[in-house]
């Protein structure tokens, strides 16, 4: 199968030396392959898929083709894609044809990009392992014995596996990276506000963001091209000029200030990503960098306030699934509240309830000051260590997440285990700071292991061109699991 | 025992914005279910509101016709429970930092002015409509409504009568739809009354409980709800009872008030900032603008009213009922320069005429310009107020200009002195026996004669000119 970049296939397909069918077909013969052994997607729709291909070859041919057209994109399944199955990962949604497309996708076929289909997750985005999806667990292609990370985890084993060039994730608490760093491949989250979350099933609205998954940073600044832009549908969305996020990709790391928060290099972090992740702080010191030790001291409170703010709003933002208008509804019921308490008893799963709860509980009468303020109170202390650290260095490095990927079943009775793994992606989320996720090396067993990137607001460009120049340096982005049929 | 009534009064006013607040949707009353329910306002998964900057600036025009507080930052909440109207299962609305704070509406009971304080008034959205009927068991959720923007002004509780609350709600309704934020109409919903009721001793300084009644949409059910609730409330604490704090219903068909939900049953709404949203900010430049865009507001123009046309202050306020009444009076005093003679025509016969027709101002078939003609012809003699009153039918039937019905149908008064006299001469021939009782000192004859003169007349005689010819021939 094809490990060539984005860029390398947009040349092939304007060189007419693939089309977008066939390109499209070979990866939807992959997904045919390895879909029953990854349970990467929840729904392909080859017709679907070949008539975008089709439009984008017309494109080609008439020389109306943007830098992507014609590459075939997978589509994490919360994002609402116009006449297909959009579940969110949730029996509550099994049977959601969305009427619309998000404004992701709006933008990803208006670049001519065809849809692979939808990829599982996690149900409602909540998890970090992909074992909550409705539609079962998705496996990690580097051994499908263990998870992939979540809750974009179909997206982070279809890019892994090369039965997608490239993916979109979403990440309200690490989402996008702790299964990048997972599965061994290239994760971005935006600054919040970057990419319209209208059409994206809302899962903490102040924390949800869009971003692109891929092989390479390189693959990942052209993806961002796409996604980002201002959107009059979402009010929290940035009006700024449009930036062309691979410029940069080429300068020289001379002089760059690599800021290392010890607490992230502390108590709970795995020897062998420890290992990985300082060595490839001397890859970068070779490359010209510095590397300046600072303080993010409130972030060892960023699960906490995660778990009370992320939940809050998820309480609110899943009240809409009431079993009245769409979606999932007990078939039987004594009456209106009987019908409310047995289609969410029934529709939703174990975690997502557990969150409703916590949310419920953090914003009742009596509580709201002593959790729900006291957080934001934390949030904004959090978000001003980085303001802070940011005036001695350009970017911070880190581990994505304290370990590599976990077997299947091992932390799913544990949930504040299982909320220790997005350890130190929360903190970007809870500040809406840009972060990325890019391989950087192997434990013993073979999996995977992140480094993670944090830059200031709008700073993608500089993290893209950092990850970028350490690609140029290393493969570990390029390999990909063998043994894979 | 002596009790002291204390209303507070919460109105929920339809916003007269062409769309919804959060979304595009029209807000035309009276459209086929569901067919004005976008994406936004069924609550896809995904979709996100937008702030109709609309609802907003109808905001701030309130703000500033009641002179209020605007805050320069006000933030959406979310207020959450589950009902099958409610499709997000959260009302979108303002709690801690509502866009509109104080102010205060003045009201005329019984010729007193009083002055009753708002505490806030906030922006939120309407809910849906259920629809138990003609579903075959089931009910039906109309979205139609979902998402209308809606202003709560909420009243401090200063009311102590039931007429007050009723003159509050009155000054309320006519300076909402004075301002143009608010089409008025309390039959569609767009003006709906919640009346917060309690009773204390006279002399208690703290207030008693309080039970809300909910959705009074016309005067004299606000009124009725709150006699009916204030009599109930003083029977069950003379009776030893206490009143517990409750959400009751208003009974037109009985007139009673009814329980619909205890204090016990009461939500917890959870309420918390609408991540979706961004706080609201309002700069000095918009507020400006909508400041010079404001008509002359009711309490201004009463005063002119008085200055300019010399009407009593009770008249101002009866004239300034609403902004389409006063602008006609004020068309018709300027063309005839005759506020007072006026103001008696609009608010006598015009009026009268308008209410038996079950016509409002802005149907009246006669105009503000005619009526201003029809006082002119009195003001100068032509017409006496007999004569005037048929000019006036002629001009609701249509029969055309003043000059011209005067004209067509001879209702000009009559000013020949000499056909006058000969009138007078032939009734005192013909009334031989009056004229010697006037000689003699019954006054009663005297008036008896004027009569026969105007009828001789067919009432176009000048009453005036005849008393003063009659007093002359009988000396």
């Amino acid at each position: 199968m094809s490990d060539a970049s984005l860029s390398a296939l947009a040349a092939q397909l304007a060189a007419k030396q693939v089309s977008s069918r066939e390109l499209t077909q070979q990866y939807l013969d992959r997904i045919t392959a390895l879909n029953p052994v990854l349970n990467a997607f929840i729904t392909v729709d080859a017709d679907k898929t070949l008539t975008e291909a089709a439009a984008a070859d017309a494109l080609i041919a008439k020389g109306k083709a943007g830098p992507l057209t014609g590459v075939p994109i997978a589509h994490k399944d919360i994002f609402c894609t116009d006449g297909w199955l959009t579940t969110c990962g949730s029996k509550m949604l099994h049977n959601f044809i969305a009427p619309y497309d998000a404004h992701v996708i709006q933008r990803f076929k208006a670049a001519g990009m065809p849809s692979l289909g939808k990829t599982n997750m996690d149900e409602f985005a909540m998890g970090s392992s992909n074992e909550t999806s409705y539609f079962g667990a998705v496996k990690n292609p580097w051994n499908t014995a263990y998870v992939p990370g979540g809750s974009s985890g179909g997206a982070a084993a279809c890019v892994a596996a090369r039965m997608a060039p490239a993916a979109t994730g979403t990440d309200t608490g690490g989402s996008i990276r702790q299964p990048a760093a997972l599965c061994g491949i290239t994760g971005l989250k935006p600054t919040y506000g970057l990419v319209s979350r209208f059409g994206m099933i809302a899962f903490a609205s102040s924390l949800d963001q869009a971003g692109p998954m891929a092989p390479s940073a390189e693959d990942c600044a052209l993806l961002l091209n796409v996604m980002t832009g201002f959107d009059p549908n979402d009010s929290t969305s940035l009006e700024r000029e449009k930036e062309d996020y691979a410029r940069d990709l080429d300068k020289p790391l001379t002089g760059l200030r690599v800021g290392l928060p010890r607490e992230f290099f502390a108590e709970g972090l795995n020897n062998e990503v420890a290992t990985a992740v300082e060595a490839a702080v001397t890859e970068l010191k070779k490359l010209g960098a510095t590397t300046v030790e600072i303080s993010l001291a409130n972030s060892k409170l960023a699960i906490p306030v995660y778990y009370v703010l992320a939940p809050a709003e998820a309480s609110s933002n899943l009240s809409r699934f009431d079993g009245v208008r769409y979606g999932y509804r007990a078939p039987e019921y004594a009456n209106l509240d009987d019908m409310y308490c047995k289609t969410r008893a029934q529709g939703f799963g174990a975690e997502v309830k557990r969150r409703i709860l916590i949310g419920a509980y953090v914003l009742s009468h009596g509580y709201y000051d002593a959790y729900y303020l006291q957080a934001q109170k934390i949030r904004r202390l959090i978000a001003n260590d980085f303001t802070e650290a940011f005036k001695t260095c350009d970017v911070i490095l880190g581990p994505t997440a304290p370990g590599t990927a976990f077997k299947l079943g091992e932390k799913s009775d544990n949930p504040v285990e299982m909320y220790l793994n997005d350890l130190y992606t929360i903190p970007a989320n809870l500040a809406g700071l840009p972060g990325m996720s890019l391989p950087c090396g192997f434990d013993s067993q073979g999996l995977p292991i992140g480094l993670q990137l944090v830059g200031n607001y709008f700073s993608e460009a500089k993290m893209l061109n950092v990850a970028h120049q350490y690609q140029c340096v290393t493969d570990w982005h390029a390999r990909a699991p063998e043994g894979l049929k | 025992m002596k009790w002291e009534t204390v209303i507070g009064l919460e109105v929920h006013t339809q916003l007269a914005t062409q769309s919804k607040i959060f979304s595009g949707s029209s807000t035309a009353f009276g459209a086929s279910p569901n067919t004005q329910a976008s994406a936004v306002d069924i609550a896809l998964p995904g979709v996100l509101p937008v702030l109709n900057k609309g609802a907003v600036e109808c905001a701030i025009k309130f703000a500033l016709a009641i002179g209020a507080t605007l805050n320069r930052i006000n933030v959406f909440d979310r207020k959450n429970y589950f009902y099958p109207d409610l499709p997000k299962g959260y009302q979108i609305s303002q709690l801690a930092k509502p866009i509109v704070e104080g102010g205060a509406l003045k009201i005329l009971v019984d010729g007193e002015e009083r002055i009753i304080n708002l505490t806030r008034a906030h922006l939120e959205e309407d809910a849906g409509k259920s629809l138990h009927e003609n579903f075959q068991g089931v009910t039906g959720i109309d979205l139609n409504r979902a998402g209308t923007p809606l202003l709560e002004i909420v009243s401090e509780p200063e009311m102590r009568s039931s007429a007050e609350a009723v003159a509050y709600a009155r000054a309320l309704h006519t300076l909402v739809t004075w301002i143009g934020i608010c089409d008025g109409n309390m039959q569609e919903g767009s003006f709906r009354v919640d009346a917060n009721v309690s009773v204390r001793p006279v002399g208690q300084a703290e207030f008693g409980t309080r039970r809300e009644i909910k959705n009074l949409n016309s005067f004299r059910f606000l009124q009725q709800a709150i006699d009916y609730e204030v009599r109930w409330q003083i029977e069950t604490l003379e009776d030893g009872g206490r009143i517990e704090q409750a959400t009751v219903l208003f009974d037109p068909d009985t007139g009673e008030t009814r329980m619909m939900r205890s204090k016990e049953d009461a939500h917890d709404y959870r309420y918390f900032p609408d991540p979706d949203l961004l706080p609201v900010k309002l700069d000095e430049d918009w507020i400006e603008s909508v400041r010079a865009a404001l008509p002359e507001l009711p309490a201004a123009m009463q005063l002119r009213f008085q200055n300019d046309f010399g009407v009593s202050a009770y008249d101002a306020g009866l004239l300034t009922g609403s902004r389409a009444l006063a602008e006609y009076f004020e068309a018709a005093a300027r063309a005839c320069g005759q506020g007072k003679l006026v103001a008696n025509w609009v608010m006598g016969e015009l009026s009268a005429t308008l209410n038996k027709a079950e016509l409002d101002i802005m149907q009246s078939p006669v105009s503000s310009r005619q009526l201003g003609a029809l006082v002119a012809r009195i003001q100068d003699g032509t017409l006496s107020g007999k004569l005037a009153k048929q000019v006036f039918e002629g001009l609701w039937e249509g029969a055309g200009e003043v000059d011209a019905i005067i004209e067509a149908r001879g209702l000009k008064q009559m000013s020949d002195s000499g056909e006058l006299e000969k009138i007078i001469d032939e009734v005192l021939a013909a009334n031989q026996k009056s004229v010697e009782e006037i000689r003699s000192g019954k006054e009663k004859a005297f008036n008896a004669l004027i009569g026969q003169v105007m009828k001789a007349s067919k009432g176009k005689a000048n009453p005036a000119q005849v008393n003063d010819l009659l007093k002359a021939k009988l000396q």
